[in-house]
């Protein structure tokens, strides 16, 4: 991409008709906490809290860096919590101290998850 | 573009050597590996929600029982229906959701256009602009659906893309995309295969391939 | 079959018209009613007005020129009413 293109106002998530590379075939199975992400999106926004429009916003505000260093439900939960923050269902404060909690549980998910 | 495909290379050889699960496909880091920012604020957020009474446990085990229930066997079963069934292939064309939803599939609020291969028009499915997919229907994505590539090129270039899944269309083919933007979503109704008279609808159905559902592929012959 | 075109415009934030349809003149494959509008609900905003949904029609040769894979070729795409102009006929 050439640095002296101007910005014409395409966001970095639009990519239909972008240059690319081959598709490469991949697929994986899905982990349990890439599940549970889904599944707290599904839920909380089938209980109105925020909608699917609301999760692509903030996927979409966190950036073309973020699309690619990190994987699809690692963004998802990023959003997820973004939505969440916004809708007002518990601070960042409890958030960041939760977290602390959950780090010192262990060091894999496994252990982390549960209390 | 920052696309780096060394690394893609390289996750390839780590997957190889952990081994592949039974359905073929690489297991995905879990709960061996070491626990990560984004794992920890799942397990924290999780925890925040079900003690302040937004959710419980038990919801959030049947909504994943639900989507581990969703598959592309689903959709397959629509097709084959459709393929044996000419008044449910039109009520399948006219509604989608609701033919669906009277097979039994649970599928929420999901809203389904079915499109039609035919001898002359082949139809592919992307979504530009993120990666909206029948997912009620036919379960979680693969991961190919939602690279920027397939979401780049499938637009611009169907024809190449569709080429590189081994599918080439002659130009007496027209392709139609179908870039998923907003409330629909889409599942090809592809051809019957030749050679398949008189065979049953589940037989049928174990033809019917996800990718011939999502445009990418054909459905097996028997 | 009515034919409309994609509005040009490019406010920043949530649209869910693709950059790659907007100019670009199509026909109305299938109205598909009324719907909660993204760019309000994206921004925590539920109870807007809705607006009408129709699924459009473009040729490739419309979208990429003469760079089109195959000028016959089309696009459907899901397009909100407050993004498309009605084209009128000319014969």
């Amino acid at each position: 991409m050439s640095e002296k293109t101007p910005f014409d106002g395409r966001r970095w998530h639009d990519m239909g008709g972008q240059d690319a590379g081959p598709v490469t075939p991949d697929e994986h199975d899905f982990a349990l906490w890439e599940k549970r992400v889904d599944a707290l999106q599904v839920l909380m926004s089938t209980k109105g809290h925020f909608t699917v429009d609301g999760l692509r916003r903030a996927l979409e505000d966190m950036g073309e860096d973020a699309y690619e260093k990190y994987s699809y439900y690692e963004r998802w939960v990023a959003a997820v919590n973004q939505n969440l923050i916004e809708a007002g269902l518990y601070t960042l404060e409890e958030l960041g101290q939760r977290m602390d909690e959950v780090r010192a549980r262990g060091d894999t998910y496994g252990e982390a998850a549960s209390e | 573009m920052p696309h780096d495909h060394h690394d893609h290379d390289h996750d390839h050889d780590d997957f190889h050597h952990h081994g592949m699960s039974p359905s073929g496909h690489p297991y995905r880091a879990d709960n061996d590996e070491p626990l990560s920012y984004w794992q920890v604020m799942e397990i924290a957020v999780r925890e925040l929600l079900i003690e302040k009474g937004h959710v419980t446990p038990a919801e959030i085990a049947a909504q994943i029982e639900a989507m581990d229930a969703r598959s592309p066997a689903n959709g397959a079963a629509v097709v084959a229906r459709a393929w044996t069934d000419p008044a449910f292939k039109q009520r399948l064309l006219a509604d989608a959701s609701a033919a669906s939803a009277e097979m039994g599939f649970d599928i929420g609020g999901l809203r389904l256009i079915a499109v039609e291969n035919t001898g002359d028009v082949h139809n592919v499915i992307v979504c530009t602009l993120c990666s909206c997919y029948p997912r009620n229907l036919l379960g979680l994505p693969p991961d190919w659906y939602k690279t920027r590539a397939y979401r780049s090129r499938t637009v611009r270039e169907p024809r190449k893309v569709l080429a590189e899944f081994g599918l080439d269309l002659p130009d007496t083919t027209q392709v139609r995309v179908h870039d998923s933007t907003a409330d629909m979503r889409y599942i090809v109704l592809p051809a019957r295969p030749a050679g398949t008279e008189g065979m049953s609808e589940e037989d049928l159905a174990a033809l019917v391939t996800r990718d011939s559902m999502i445009g990418t592929g054909l459905p097996k012959t028997p | 079959m009515d034919k409309v075109r994609v509005k040009s415009m490019m406010p920043p934030g949530h649209v869910r018209a693709p950059a790659y349809l907007r100019g670009r003149t199509g026909v109305i494959e299938r109205a598909l009613g009324e719907f909660a509008n993204p760019e309000l609900l994206a921004y925590g905003h539920f109870n807007g007005p809705k607006k009408p949904l129709y699924r459009v029609r473009f040729t490739m040769a419309e979208i990429w020129g003469d760079a089109a894979e195959h000028p016959d070729d089309t696009i459907d795409a899901e397009i909100y009413g407050h993004w498309l102009d009605p084209v009128p006929d000319t014969p």
